[in-house]
Protein backbone atom coordinates (compact mmCIF):
# COMPACT_ATOMS: atom_id res chain seq x y z
CA UNK A 1 0.00 0.00 0.00
CA UNK A 2 1.20 3.61 -0.83
CA UNK A 3 0.16 6.88 -0.04
CA UNK A 4 -2.65 8.25 -1.96
CA UNK A 5 -1.65 10.32 -4.70
CA UNK A 6 -3.81 12.96 -4.05
CA UNK A 7 -3.41 13.41 -0.59
CA UNK A 8 -1.95 16.63 -0.91
CA UNK A 9 -4.56 19.34 -0.23
CA UNK A 10 -6.98 16.99 1.85
CA UNK A 11 -8.56 18.42 4.75
CA UNK A 12 -9.68 16.80 7.80
CA UNK A 13 -12.94 17.99 9.65
CA UNK A 14 -12.50 19.82 13.28
CA UNK A 15 -11.94 17.47 16.17
CA UNK A 16 -13.61 17.68 19.13
CA UNK A 17 -12.96 20.21 21.51
CA UNK A 18 -10.37 19.09 23.70
CA UNK A 19 -10.38 20.86 27.33
CA UNK A 20 -6.47 21.77 28.87
CA UNK A 21 -6.73 20.11 32.49
CA UNK A 22 -4.61 21.69 35.14
CA UNK A 23 -3.06 18.45 35.95
CA UNK A 24 -2.94 17.06 32.83
CA UNK A 25 -0.71 20.08 31.79
CA UNK A 26 1.49 19.61 35.49
CA UNK A 27 1.85 15.71 34.49
CA UNK A 28 2.94 16.23 30.92
CA UNK A 29 5.91 18.98 32.69
CA UNK A 30 6.89 16.28 35.00
CA UNK A 31 7.28 14.04 31.85
CA UNK A 32 9.29 16.14 29.64
CA UNK A 33 11.49 16.91 32.75
CA UNK A 34 10.52 20.95 33.47
CA UNK A 35 11.08 22.82 36.32
CA UNK A 36 9.40 26.47 34.66
CA UNK A 37 6.86 27.62 37.55
CA UNK A 38 4.39 28.82 35.28
CA UNK A 39 3.71 24.90 34.33
CA UNK A 40 3.82 23.92 37.74
CA UNK A 41 2.78 26.02 40.01
CA UNK A 42 -0.59 27.58 39.47
CA UNK A 43 0.02 31.22 41.57
CA UNK A 44 3.31 31.69 39.52
CA UNK A 45 1.05 31.74 36.52
CA UNK A 46 -1.07 33.86 37.82
CA UNK A 47 0.95 36.27 38.88
CA UNK A 48 2.25 36.33 35.31
CA UNK A 49 -0.72 37.38 34.26
CA UNK A 50 -2.56 33.67 33.08
CA UNK A 51 -5.72 32.48 34.23
CA UNK A 52 -3.79 29.14 35.12
CA UNK A 53 -0.70 27.10 34.38
CA UNK A 54 1.04 27.15 30.93
CA UNK A 55 1.59 24.10 28.83
CA UNK A 56 5.61 23.29 28.18
CA UNK A 57 5.80 24.12 24.18
CA UNK A 58 5.55 20.18 23.34
CA UNK A 59 2.16 19.81 24.94
CA UNK A 60 0.79 21.01 21.34
CA UNK A 61 1.13 17.77 20.59
CA UNK A 62 -1.90 15.57 22.58
CA UNK A 63 -3.81 18.15 20.90
CA UNK A 64 -2.43 17.75 17.16
CA UNK A 65 -2.24 13.70 17.93
CA UNK A 66 -6.09 13.56 17.62
CA UNK A 67 -5.63 15.00 13.99
CA UNK A 68 -2.91 12.64 13.21
CA UNK A 69 -5.32 9.64 14.29
CA UNK A 70 -7.80 10.85 11.44
CA UNK A 71 -4.99 10.81 9.07
CA UNK A 72 -3.78 7.09 10.21
CA UNK A 73 -7.47 6.38 10.09
CA UNK A 74 -8.34 6.86 6.89
CA UNK A 75 -7.76 3.99 4.90
CA UNK A 76 -7.98 6.34 1.48
CA UNK A 77 -5.05 8.40 2.91
CA UNK A 78 -2.57 4.68 2.66
CA UNK A 79 -0.67 5.84 5.35
CA UNK A 80 0.44 2.60 7.38
CA UNK A 81 1.24 3.39 11.04
CA UNK A 82 3.75 0.48 10.91
CA UNK A 83 5.11 1.88 8.58
CA UNK A 84 5.90 5.95 9.98
CA UNK A 85 8.62 7.31 11.28
CA UNK A 86 8.28 10.78 12.35
CA UNK A 87 10.58 13.34 10.54
CA UNK A 88 9.84 16.75 11.81
CA UNK A 89 8.18 18.58 13.78
CA UNK A 90 7.48 22.46 14.31
CA UNK A 91 4.56 24.51 16.39
CA UNK A 92 3.86 27.97 15.51
CA UNK A 93 2.45 29.86 18.75
CA UNK A 94 0.23 32.46 18.77
CA UNK A 95 0.05 32.35 22.46
CA UNK A 96 1.14 29.93 24.70
CA UNK A 97 -1.64 26.77 25.73
CA UNK A 98 -3.17 27.44 29.29
CA UNK A 99 -4.83 24.55 31.41
CA UNK A 100 -8.80 25.94 30.89
CA UNK A 101 -8.61 26.36 27.23
CA UNK A 102 -11.15 24.29 24.84
CA UNK A 103 -8.66 23.68 21.92
CA UNK A 104 -10.13 22.20 18.51
CA UNK A 105 -7.54 21.50 15.63
CA UNK A 106 -8.43 21.38 11.82
CA UNK A 107 -5.71 19.25 9.62
CA UNK A 108 -4.66 19.61 6.24
CA UNK A 109 -2.03 17.46 4.51
CA UNK A 110 0.16 20.30 2.86
CA UNK A 111 2.96 18.52 0.88
CA UNK A 112 3.36 14.78 -0.33
CA UNK A 113 7.23 13.98 -1.73
CA UNK A 114 8.85 11.07 -2.45
CA UNK A 115 12.20 10.25 -2.06
CA UNK A 116 14.05 7.43 -2.95
CA UNK A 117 10.63 5.10 -2.23
CA UNK A 118 9.31 6.71 0.56
CA UNK A 119 7.12 9.29 1.12
CA UNK A 120 7.16 12.25 3.08
CA UNK A 121 3.97 13.65 4.16
CA UNK A 122 3.75 16.46 5.60
CA UNK A 123 0.62 17.44 7.86
CA UNK A 124 -0.49 21.02 9.29
CA UNK A 125 -3.02 21.45 12.49
CA UNK A 126 -4.68 24.18 13.03
CA UNK A 127 -5.63 24.16 16.97
CA UNK A 128 -7.95 27.77 17.92
CA UNK A 129 -9.40 28.09 21.66
CA UNK A 130 -13.46 28.17 22.39
CA UNK A 131 -13.35 31.69 20.76
CA UNK A 132 -12.20 31.03 17.65
CA UNK A 133 -8.52 32.93 17.83
CA UNK A 134 -5.71 31.01 16.94
CA UNK A 135 -3.17 29.59 19.81
CA UNK A 136 -0.61 27.35 17.66
CA UNK A 137 0.46 25.68 14.69
CA UNK A 138 1.75 21.83 14.74
CA UNK A 139 3.17 21.11 11.43
CA UNK A 140 4.25 17.42 11.51
CA UNK A 141 6.71 15.39 8.62
CA UNK A 142 5.83 11.74 8.31
CA UNK A 143 8.13 9.31 7.08
CA UNK A 144 6.11 6.52 5.75
CA UNK A 145 8.90 3.47 4.27
CA UNK A 146 8.76 2.00 0.83
CA UNK A 147 7.51 -1.34 0.61
CA UNK A 148 11.39 -1.86 -1.18
CA UNK B 1 13.54 49.55 28.36
CA UNK B 2 14.71 46.30 26.56
CA UNK B 3 17.69 44.97 28.71
CA UNK B 4 18.19 42.03 27.62
CA UNK B 5 21.32 41.97 25.55
CA UNK B 6 22.19 38.58 23.57
CA UNK B 7 24.87 38.21 21.14
CA UNK B 8 25.10 35.40 17.88
CA UNK B 9 27.09 32.47 19.15
CA UNK B 10 26.76 33.48 23.01
CA UNK B 11 26.13 30.07 24.97
CA UNK B 12 22.35 30.77 27.02
CA UNK B 13 21.95 27.27 28.48
CA UNK B 14 22.87 23.94 28.95
CA UNK B 15 21.67 20.89 30.48
CA UNK B 16 22.38 17.15 30.86
CA UNK B 17 19.26 14.94 31.52
CA UNK B 18 19.70 10.94 32.06
CA UNK B 19 16.28 8.87 30.63
CA UNK B 20 15.85 5.29 31.43
CA UNK B 21 12.60 3.55 30.61
CA UNK B 22 10.47 4.67 33.59
CA UNK B 23 11.11 8.11 31.58
CA UNK B 24 9.53 6.13 28.54
CA UNK B 25 6.66 4.82 30.54
CA UNK B 26 5.80 8.22 32.36
CA UNK B 27 5.78 10.26 28.46
CA UNK B 28 3.74 7.41 27.59
CA UNK B 29 1.21 8.28 29.78
CA UNK B 30 1.24 12.03 30.35
CA UNK B 31 1.01 12.19 26.09
CA UNK B 32 -1.15 9.37 25.22
CA UNK B 33 1.44 7.99 22.79
CA UNK B 34 1.27 4.33 23.85
CA UNK B 35 2.87 3.05 20.61
CA UNK B 36 4.44 -0.73 21.71
CA UNK B 37 8.63 0.23 20.50
CA UNK B 38 8.65 2.78 23.32
CA UNK B 39 8.24 -0.22 25.74
CA UNK B 40 8.10 -3.37 24.22
CA UNK B 41 11.53 -4.75 23.20
CA UNK B 42 10.04 -7.48 21.17
CA UNK B 43 7.77 -5.53 19.54
CA UNK B 44 10.82 -2.84 18.54
CA UNK B 45 13.71 -5.36 17.68
CA UNK B 46 10.25 -6.98 14.96
CA UNK B 47 10.06 -3.81 13.13
CA UNK B 48 14.03 -4.09 12.66
CA UNK B 49 15.10 -1.69 15.42
CA UNK B 50 17.80 -2.21 17.62
CA UNK B 51 15.83 -2.21 20.60
CA UNK B 52 13.30 0.25 22.99
CA UNK B 53 13.65 3.94 21.15
CA UNK B 54 12.78 6.94 23.21
CA UNK B 55 9.56 9.26 21.96
CA UNK B 56 10.90 11.73 19.14
CA UNK B 57 8.75 14.18 21.01
CA UNK B 58 10.22 13.06 24.77
CA UNK B 59 13.37 14.09 23.67
CA UNK B 60 12.03 17.36 22.08
CA UNK B 61 10.49 18.14 24.72
CA UNK B 62 13.39 17.22 26.84
CA UNK B 63 15.57 19.59 24.57
CA UNK B 64 13.81 22.82 24.96
CA UNK B 65 13.87 22.89 28.79
CA UNK B 66 17.23 24.50 29.23
CA UNK B 67 15.64 27.61 26.51
CA UNK B 68 12.64 27.30 29.02
CA UNK B 69 14.56 28.20 31.71
CA UNK B 70 16.69 30.31 30.96
CA UNK B 71 13.77 32.60 29.00
CA UNK B 72 10.24 31.35 30.63
CA UNK B 73 8.02 29.00 28.45
CA UNK B 74 5.51 31.18 27.53
CA UNK B 75 8.04 33.21 25.84
CA UNK B 76 8.27 30.89 23.26
CA UNK B 77 6.90 31.28 19.78
CA UNK B 78 8.17 28.93 17.70
CA UNK B 79 9.88 25.54 17.97
CA UNK B 80 11.59 22.96 15.26
CA UNK B 81 13.08 20.22 14.89
CA UNK B 82 14.34 17.24 12.66
CA UNK B 83 14.42 13.65 14.12
CA UNK B 84 18.37 12.73 12.84
CA UNK B 85 18.98 9.95 15.06
CA UNK B 86 17.03 7.66 17.45
CA UNK B 87 17.66 7.36 20.93
CA UNK B 88 17.97 3.58 22.09
CA UNK B 89 17.22 3.53 26.00
CA UNK B 90 18.59 0.26 27.57
CA UNK B 91 16.03 -1.91 30.03
CA UNK B 92 18.59 -1.11 33.13
CA UNK B 93 20.76 2.17 33.14
CA UNK B 94 20.05 5.18 31.34
CA UNK B 95 21.09 7.45 28.54
CA UNK B 96 22.12 10.65 29.17
CA UNK B 97 21.00 13.38 26.63
CA UNK B 98 23.37 16.55 26.84
CA UNK B 99 22.24 19.71 25.46
CA UNK B 100 23.93 23.42 24.59
CA UNK B 101 21.63 26.49 23.69
CA UNK B 102 23.06 29.17 21.65
CA UNK B 103 21.92 32.13 20.19
CA UNK B 104 21.69 31.58 16.48
CA UNK B 105 19.99 35.29 14.98
CA UNK B 106 18.81 38.22 17.24
CA UNK B 107 15.96 40.45 15.50
CA UNK B 108 14.48 43.06 16.56
CA UNK B 109 11.55 41.51 18.49
CA UNK B 110 12.76 37.67 19.07
CA UNK B 111 15.87 35.46 19.18
CA UNK B 112 16.50 32.10 17.62
CA UNK B 113 17.97 29.93 19.63
CA UNK B 114 19.57 26.68 18.10
CA UNK B 115 19.72 23.82 20.72
CA UNK B 116 22.40 20.73 19.89
CA UNK B 117 21.26 17.69 21.56
CA UNK B 118 23.76 14.77 21.99
CA UNK B 119 23.90 11.32 23.32
CA UNK B 120 27.17 9.59 23.18
CA UNK B 121 28.60 12.10 21.45
CA UNK B 122 26.35 12.19 18.45
CA UNK B 123 23.61 14.89 17.33
CA UNK B 124 19.85 12.83 18.10
CA UNK B 125 18.28 16.22 16.15
CA UNK B 126 18.72 18.53 13.22
CA UNK B 127 17.89 22.00 13.13
CA UNK B 128 16.72 22.55 16.62
CA UNK B 129 15.36 25.82 16.80
CA UNK B 130 13.65 27.76 19.45
CA UNK B 131 12.42 31.79 18.44
CA UNK B 132 11.65 33.54 21.59
CA UNK B 133 10.13 36.64 22.59
CA UNK B 134 12.47 39.48 23.23
CA UNK B 135 11.99 42.16 26.27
Amino acid sequence: MSVAVDLKGRSYPDTAPYLVGREKVREFARAVGSSDPLSLDPSAAVAAGYPDVVAPPTFAVVVQDLTLAQLLADESAGVDFSRVVHGDQRFSFSRPIVAGDLLTAAMTVTEVKTLGGNAMVTAESVMRDGDGAHVVTATSTLVVRGDA
Amino acid sequence: MSGEQLTVGEVVATGAVDVDRDDLVRYAGASGDFNPIHYRDDVATSVGLPGVLAHGMLTMGLAVQPVVERFGGDRIRDYQVRFTRPVPVPPEGSVRLELEAKVGLVEADEARIDVVAKVGGQTVLGRAQVRVALR
